[in-house]
């Protein structure tokens, strides 16, 4: 017997859709063909394994992992969450990674040009694998918020990416991670581009008080939810079987 | 037992901006932080198959290249498996095979490029065969939620003509989009794919 679980659907109610004119670099950047919907194979619940030996010791330490002189200027903080599945299955043993710009809003990158200053001991980039019950933490400074040219005056919110595999390659998630309180997320083009109000507030991670460190560090909690599985496996058949 | 589904609410995407280099690809951004760094070489030495080079380029609906971009592929290895627990068809897997790489775009040309070895044919559903391809997966600026496609190849004509996803496809003069053409350079065996994002000959993407 050769059976798989298919994946369910992005829900597409929540997603944001490829053309979104308020997010101006959307318009020549998106399909204007529908997208072919294509039933599982093995091509798509399938997907790279990582493990322990693809990462170095100070991966998810973005204080240390790019420390020359000093420690990074800025506010420390824990960001922890665990990542799930819609079947509120832990994903375990599956690669995060995450980039963010400084804590004056720069980033380490030959094409930012912002006038905020670079920070010689801040790379911006971290990863780990979530433990068995889907867990990840990492140590970093909050990301300052910065301007970037989409309408006169835009300002994107104190944020921090977020990439993350998954199981099938086509659960592979690309977002974006907001801190609770932050007056400039509700007035973001990228923010708005999704079409679901809950959908954004679950981007943004709350305060978690339980888990600063005294006299350290502020945490914040942030959980990811990738897609899950239809309960009825599929066969993969052999030919002729 | 009935089981319970949406019990989550899947987290929505959002693009992976400009910088998207810095967290995935830190060297194209301009520095090196990690011991170890994702690769778009997917093959040692050791690897099963025949090497082939896969280049291409990714076009906004303006017809520039996406200079920005980062692209990831998913194959199965030589003998037509994917590394993965999933794939339980009766084929050797390949230890030097994990069949997964990253390629940022070159920020003049737009290029990309992998090195990697060409995938067998694996099974798909209701047991038909499909054609050898590679699974591309792309981000960048602009791009809300990752576009997938897949990338056949062009001298396969039979097992193309024969795969179940191609057939899909309702106009066949969309399936071309997903054929990589061959080049012969001296010794390498290059397959250029571009893909266009939107207008003329815009490349099918899958919503998969």
């Amino acid at each position: 017997m050769n059976r798989s679980r298919e994946l369910l659907p992005w829900d597409r109610a929540l997603q944001p859709p490829a053309f979104t004119p308020g997010y101006k670099t959307s318009v020549l950047r998106s399909p204007r063909q529908a997208l072919l919907s294509l039933h599982n194979s093995l091509s798509e619940v399938t997907g790279p394994v990582f493990g322990p030996d693809d990462l170095g010791p100070l991966d998810n330490d973005l204080i240390l992992n790019h420390a020359q002189t000093g420690e990074p200027i800025g506010e420390r903080i824990i960001v922890h969450g665990r990542v799930l599945d819609e079947n509120a299955r832990p994903v375990p043993h599956t690669l995060v990674e995450f980039w963010q710009a400084n804590a004056g809003g720069r980033y380490r990158h030959k094409k930012d040009t912002y006038i905020a200053p670079i920070d010689p001991n801040f790379g911006g980039c971290g990863r780990c694998l979530t433990d068995e019950n889907g867990s990840y933490f990492f140590r970093t400074v909050k990301p300052g918020p910065y301007p970037w040219r989409n309408h006169i005056n835009s300002w994107r919110p104190a944020h921090i990416h977020f990439s993350v595999f998954g199981s099938g390659f086509v659960q592979r998630l690309v977002t974006q991670m907001y801190f609770e309180g932050d007056p400039l997320i509700p007035i973001c083009p990228i923010v708005q581009t999704i079409p679901d109000k809950d959908a954004i507030d679950r981007l943004i991670a709350p305060l978690d008080l339980n888990a600063s460190i005294p006299m350290d560090m502020l945490a914040y909690q942030f959980d990811i939810v990738l897609r899950g599985s239809r309960s009825t496996p599929f066969e993969n058949r052999l030919e002729g079987n | 037992m009935p089981q319970t589904l949406d019990a989550l609410k899947q987290t929505a995407a959002q693009t992976a901006g400009p910088f998207v280099h810095i967290g995935l690809a830190p060297r194209a951004a301009g520095f090196d932080i990690f011991e170890k760094n994702f690769s778009p070489v997917l093959v040692d030495e050791r690897t099963e198959g025949e090497r082939i080079t896969i280049e291409g380029r990714v076009f906004d609906g303006a017809g520039t290249p996406i200079r920005d971009v980062l692209v990831e592929i998913w194959q199965a290895n030589a003998a037509g498996r994917y590394a993965h627990p999933a794939d339980r068809q009766a084929k050797d897997l390949d230890p030097h095979f994990r069949g997964w790489g990253r390629a940022a775009a070159d920020f003049e040309t737009g290029l990309w490029r992998f090195e990697t070895i060409k995938p067998g044919s694996c099974i798909g559903r209701q047991g038909r065969p499909m054609a050898p391809h590679v699974n591309v997966w792309f981000v960048a600026r602009g791009i809300n939620i990752g576009l997938n496609t897949r990338m056949y190849f062009e001298d396969e004509a039979e097992a193309n003509a024969a795969d179940p996803v191609l057939n899909l496809i309702e106009t066949p003069a969309r399936r071309k989009t997903l054929l990589a053409r061959r080049e012969t350079r001296g010794t390498e065996t290059v397959y250029l794919f571009d893909i266009r994002v939107q207008g003329e000959d815009e490349t099918v993407f899958l919503d998969v």
